[in-house]
């Protein structure tokens, strides 16, 4: 009787121990995941970003709100395209220049006695083979009256600065 | 007695990357520069113009107006921005040479042999109250049906979009549809 009372409590002792065991076994088996590689993949992420990156090299004077448009096309080489901005001033230049629209070359508040010699500036810049290539960009907000875009329009032809770019946004449909 | 250089620790190498990488995601602009692009004519001297030109026949000529109200006429009739391409494909192909719509000439085309060319010009015309987003919108429906129209035709003849021609095949469809709208010198188009 006190034989078999003693193996019953070994066993469940042994039970016990066996459990214990193998519950400590298990923690320990997951190892923390390793994070030798984070600076890797950040940097990999970095480079990406650096490289898709393109810094705005103007400061806006005015603000605009391109038109909506479905037939775009891409402005391929950055390089060779110039920017007009015509637009209203921001309110902190609203005092100085009004709240008409404005046009604005490089990071300068122009009027259209300017343009000529912007273009000029710009074919200056390039190399000789590159600018029968330049494209015009236009960026223009949608509810400047057209009066300004015509004037700027005729001043790019006696430029003959013919190959223009209308700025677009890509339409939403709903 | 070379003494052993500890090494420089890296745990905070993340850190910095993170910062970096912040600092360019922050900063960074993804959108492509697109629009609609399109060739200003000439400049012509106003003193200059030599009117040798024949006039353009009233048939094969798409009149496009749009008033100071954003209000546009097409060919003496009123019209939403919506209807603008079908009619300006209709008028630029004239399926059925309809009389009223532009004549064609035979011309002879590689790949396709003779076909009729349409000699319709596309003409628009706003007033300097226009506003620059209706503007727009109109050369966009324009751009847009000459578009179509290439696209149609070349998914006829080729069984493939347009942009994945070759030149010459692009260079032929151009000719058989040609891209042209005329812009007038802006004036006072009524709606004053």
């Amino acid at each position: 009787m006190f034989h078999q009372k003693s193996q019953k409590l070994n066993l469940k002792e042994w039970e016990e121990i066996k459990m214990s065991k193998f519950k400590k076994s298990s923690s320990k088996e997951l190892p923390p995941i390793s994070t030798a590689s984070l600076p890797d993949i950040v940097f990999m992420l970095l480079f990406f970003f650096m490289v898709s990156t393109t810094m705005r090299e103007v400061t806006l004077k005015v603000q605009m709100t391109l038109p909506q448009a479905t037939e775009l096309s891409k402005l391929e080489k950055k390089s060779l395209v110039s920017y007009i901005y015509v637009g209203t001033p921001h309110k902190q230049f609203q005092k100085a220049y009004g709240t008409e629209p404005q046009i604005q070359l490089n990071d300068e508040f122009a009027t259209l006695r300017d343009i000529p010699d912007y273009i000029t500036a710009e074919r200056e810049a390039r190399a000789e083979e590159e600018r029968p290539l330049m494209i015009t960009s236009l960026k223009v907000d949608e509810f400047t009256k057209m009066k300004i875009v015509s004037d700027l329009k005729q001043e790019l032809r006696k430029m003959a600065a013919l190959h223009i770019n209308y700025s677009s946004r890509k339409k939403t449909d709903y | 007695m070379a003494k052993k250089i500890p090494e420089i620790p890296s745990a905070s190498l993340a850190d910095i990357a993170f910062m970096l990488l912040i600092f360019f995601l922050v900063t960074t602009t993804m959108d492509v520069d697109s629009g609609l692009e399109r060739r200003l004519p000439q400049w012509q001297d106003p003193d200059e113009q030599n009117d040798d030109t024949p006039p353009i026949r009233e048939r094969n000529i798409f009149i496009v107006l749009v008033d100071k109200f954003d209000r546009l006429m097409v060919e003496g009739k009123i019209m939403d921005v919506e209807d603008l391409r079908e009619a300006a494909k209709e008028f630029m192909a004239n399926p059925y040479d309809d009389e009223n719509l532009p004549e064609k000439e035979i011309q002879d085309v590689p790949y396709f042999g003779p076909v009729g060319v349409t000699k319709g010009v596309i003409s628009l015309r706003n007033d300097v109250g226009t506003s620059y987003g209706k503007y727009i919108a109109v050369q966009n429906e324009l751009v847009g049906a000459i578009n179509d129209l290439r696209e149609e035709l070349s998914k006829s003849k080729f069984g493939k979009p347009f942009n994945d021609l070759n030149k010459e095949q692009q260079d032929a469809i151009k000719t058989i549809v040609p891209s042209k709208i005329s812009e007038a010198e802006p004036k006072r188009v009524g709606g004053n």
